[in-house]
């Protein structure tokens, strides 16, 4: 390896929501409902705190990602400026910017789970779907991510998907498990 | 009152200072990025991580505040680890460019590695790459140097009120952005370059144009509005390089505006170098000086003092309108005047035509009401010293006139002018709300004061600064004057102090215009006049002194090429009254000369010699005609005395008197960058309006 790292500028466009052109994002009629009970919980001098629960709201509602059309309304609502909604979005890996697939595998890489084969569910996942981390693949079945610790370790290795824990997997159970996904 | 120990050093400092300041005060060096003193403390670059006694770990100076008996090491071997240690940190990602940034031999991140960093780095793998941002014309970025100390967030949030700027995504991700790429839309976006430690948001008009060591350094004033910012003029040989803002905590603070950093590139274009005489056929053709000062002579000689009139631009200082008037005085003309732009407002008393209050008095206020005003544009340090007095007492802010954003909350009373006698007979919410308050302030614009029935207005404004204790003198409060005028025109106030206005049945600027195009003036001196329609003049001879080729010159028949601020020693004079001076920082280009020089020389060929020959002559001058001008860089408490005029007043909406911030004066109206900014922004609204 060179004992520098190789360094230039890169003239482009930054990762960014693309535009705010698509359709504003509106709570359906069940979420809305929700919505007083959330702001409740925060003093009214704190109602900003309700960005969080917000988020995670607008984005069960998007089908596990949060668009910016929705940033842009939860902002709106809470009276905040769009850059520091778009901060906690990014900031947060509960949050997806991009849209993912039917199923989210979250493979855990942290030192418990690597000691017990997490690398191992890693490279299985990859070549059984045939992406890379941070992909969907092409069908929009599964997209896949290695994220840190789930706290299970005491099952480790662990995997989640969706919100589903599978734990004390192998390679073997892992590839089960994704072609059983797959059927259904 | 804490007393603390710093390096075996005692000091006693006031409740609620930092430990960090507490070492400043004595003279302690402790390094810092992301600490600013104008901005909130965020404690995320621990450079300035100090022992403490009693603490297990480092401590971050800039956060920890000075308690009483607390005993503090900077110089220990763990601090110097420490210290090591961060900047080791910091510099994994720094692309270490120095040779190409132009932030070097200024920058913070160089000055502080050199003085507390390691020899070298023990870092040997690939350096993270953050793409670059698009900030706008004004703003040149090189993300890859950022240092995350988040003072241009801070910034942007606390001082502009434009909250655009944020940090995206986490640990190593992490990076200054905007949301949707959208360029920074304020008036004080150049101060994020000064703000930056490192050289990530650079000046992009300056861009790989020089080295600060290669600049020579002047202190002047700014011209371009009415708060005579305080800035310093980098110059390379016969160039304005770039402009940065000096601090003057009663001024300008640590900032200045767009308009005063970038529009020096107008300076080079489209400048009066030679005098030009108009020929038989009408066209301009260069001529001497002896030559020009004789066609004047020559067109004088015959006239009689009432047949001359003389009016004043908004770029002067003080020494060329004392000679000026000294001028006009000789040649017994009682027509001259320095409102250009007409506002109805005296030269006497003082008061009617300041900002009392002062700019930092701002702060002590507990109610505003602007009118007729966008101080955003007109004044956008003004201003922000309002947004910091809403951030710091929550300041509340009411507006008769067109609403604007000014990037704090303000109450929307109409556009109505009956508003303001309603509020002086007791009929409207404000009279209550002006009534309460302790600490009373009312800003009128040039708006008001420009309009027809501009005297009227400006008295009613009085009786209401009467009646409701805008003006006070309590016990329990003290002195206090809310009543303030906020100018746009750096010359303005200068003029008024010096008393160019119309003299005994002399004529003011529309009067002069209609006499002159009626046939009963015969020459029109102006000095410095750009800003309105000339065209009155058409048939009049018509001398033009000044440093752009611009509306006045264009009517001239003579150009007398004079100096911009950059090239002239001269004193301007607030919008608050505040007499200040600024220095040469180039000569006049070509032929030009500085403006009471060119004076001085004209009365000699016209056989009325004045009587200064020297700089400090004119000064003395100065005093002679005002006293003040013998105080610099202090405010004088103006006495309160009637004034205003008894009139009616029309019913039309007050208007916005600047089309456009970044062009409003023959300066800027030349300088590209504030072109680019003004397409910028024209794109940005359209883009807007379309959405909307």
């Amino acid at each position: 390896m060179a004992k520098y790292g190789i360094w230039f500028r890169m003239k482009c466009k930054v990762a960014n929501p693309s535009s705010s052109s698509c359709e504003p994002f509106v709570f359906s009629s069940e979420n809305e409902a929700k919505i007083p009970e959330i702001l409740s919980r925060y003093p009214p001098s704190r109602q900003v705190s309700a960005v969080l629960p917000l988020f995670e709201l607008a984005q069960r509602q998007c089908g596990g990602w949060l668009p910016p059309s929705a940033i842009e309304t939860v902002t709106a609502m809470l009276g905040m400026s769009l850059v520091r909604g778009y901060e906690v979005a990014t900031f947060y890996t509960l949050f997806n910017l991009k849209p993912i697939g039917k199923y989210h595998i979250q493979v855990c890489g942290t030192p418990p789970c690597m000691l017990r084969g997490s690398e191992e569910l890693l490279t299985t996942c990859k070549r059984s779907l045939g992406i890379d981390c941070g992909e969907t693949t092409k069908d929009g079945q599964f997209t896949l991510n290695e994220v840190e610790c789930l706290s299970a370790c005491v099952n480790a290795p662990v995997i989640q998907i969706n919100e589903t824990y599978y734990e004390n997997l192998t390679e073997e159970s892992l590839q089960d498990l994704l072609e059983e996904l797959a059927a259904c | 009152m804490p007393k603390l120990s710093i390096d075996g050093q005692e000091i006693i400092v006031p409740e609620g200072m930092t430990v960090l300041q507490a070492a400043t005060l004595l003279g302690i060096e402790i390094p810092v990025f992301c600490y600013h003193p104008k901005l909130s403390i965020a404690g995320n670059c621990r450079m300035c991580l100090v022992e403490m006694e009693d603490h297990p770990k480092p401590v971050a100076s800039c956060a920890m505040p000075a308690c009483e008996g607390a005993v503090v090491h900077t110089t220990t071997p763990s601090v110097k680890k420490a210290r090591q240690s961060i900047l080791e940190f910091l510099l994994i990602n720094h692309p270490l460019d120095c040779p190409i940034c132009d932030q070097g031999g200024e920058c913070d991140l160089q000055d502080i590695s050199v003085a507390y960093g390691r020899d070298a780095s023990r870092y040997a793998l690939n350096k993270r790459i953050v793409p670059d941002k698009e900030f706008g014309p004004l703003i040149e970025t090189a993300m890859n140097r950022c240092i995350q100390c988040t003072r241009c967030v801070r910034f942007a949030t606390e001082i502009a009120g434009v909250p655009e700027l944020g940090a995206i995504g986490r640990g190593e991700s992490m990076e200054i952005a905007t949301y949707l790429e959208k360029t920074i839309t304020s008036e004080l976006s150049g101060n994020l370059i000064d703000v930056c430690p490192v050289g990530a948001l650079m000046s992009k008009p300056y861009s790989s144009q020089a080295r600060p060591w290669e600049l020579s350094h002047t202190p002047s004033i700014d011209v371009q509005d009415a708060v005579g910012s305080a800035i310093r003029l980098d110059t390379r040989g016969a160039e304005v390089m770039r402009v940065l803002p000096r601090q003057n905590d009663d001024v300008n603070e640590a900032w200045i505006s767009d308009k005063a950093r970038f529009s020096y590139d107008g300076l080079k274009y489209q400048r009066l170098d030679q005098p030009y005489i108009r020929n038989k056929n009408g066209t301009l053709v260069l001529a001497s000086w002896e030559k020009a000062f004789e066609v004047i002579a020559d067109h004088f000689r015959p006239l009689k003092g009432h047949q001359i009139a003389a009016l004043v631009g908004d770029l002067v200082e003080a020494e060329a309108m004392v000679a000026l008037k000294d001028l006009m005085e000789a040649l017994g003309s009682p027509h001259i005047d320095c409102r250009q732009d007409g506002a109805k407002i005296e030269a006497n008393p003082r008061c009617s035509y300041l900002f009392n209050t002062t700019i930092a008095g701002i702060e002590r206020a507990d109610f505003c009401l602007l009118m007729g005003t966008n101080p955003r544009w007109e004044a956008p340090l003004i201003n922000a010293r309002l947004r910091k007095a809403y951030l710091a007492t929550a300041l509340p802010v009411a507006t008769i006139g067109l609403p604007h954003d000014l990037g704090y909350p303000v109450a929307s009373f109409g556009n109505d002018p009956f508003i303001v006698e309603k509020i002086l007979k007791g009929r409207h919410p404000l009279s209550t709300a002006l009534k309460e308050a302790n600490y009373p302030m009312m800003i009128i614009g040039q708006g008001v004061l420009r309009r027809e029935d501009g005297a009227a207005l400006l008295q009613v404004a009085r009786k209401i600064a009467e009646k409701y204790e805008v003006v006070h003198h309590k016990p329990s409060t003290g002195h206090w004057n809310g009543f303030n005028v906020l100018h746009t025109a750096a010359s303005r106030v200068g003029g008024l102090d010096l008393g160019l206005t119309p003299g005994p049945k002399g004529y003011a600027t529309h009067e002069i215009l209609k006499a002159a195009s009626a046939g009963k003036l015969k020459a029109v001196y102006l000095l410095g006049v750009d800003e309105i329609d000339l065209s009155p003049l058409e048939s009049t001879f018509v001398i033009y002194q000044g440093h752009h080729g611009d509306r006045g010159a264009s009517m001239a028949d003579v150009i007398l090429p004079g100096a911009a601020y950059t090239e002239k020693s001269g004193t301007y004079v607030n919008t608050e009254g505040r007499i200040q001076r600024s220095l040469q920082a180039l000569c006049p280009p070509g032929e030009a000369q500085e403006d009471w020089r060119i004076l001085r020389a004209l009365s000699t060929t016209l056989g009325i010699p004045l009587p200064y020959n020297t700089l400090e002559e004119v000064r003395l001058r100065l005093v002679a005609v005002n006293a003040l001008f013998e105080e610099t860089d202090t405010v004088q408490n103006a006495l309160w005395m009637p004034f205003g005029e008894e009139g009616k007043i029309s019913s039309d909406p007050f208007e916005n008197i600047i089309e456009s911030f970044y062009m409003t004066d023959s300066i800027s109206r030349h300088s590209v960058t504030m072109a680019q900014c003004r397409q910028d922004n024209v794109t940005r609204e359209t883009a807007h309006a379309r959405n909307a």
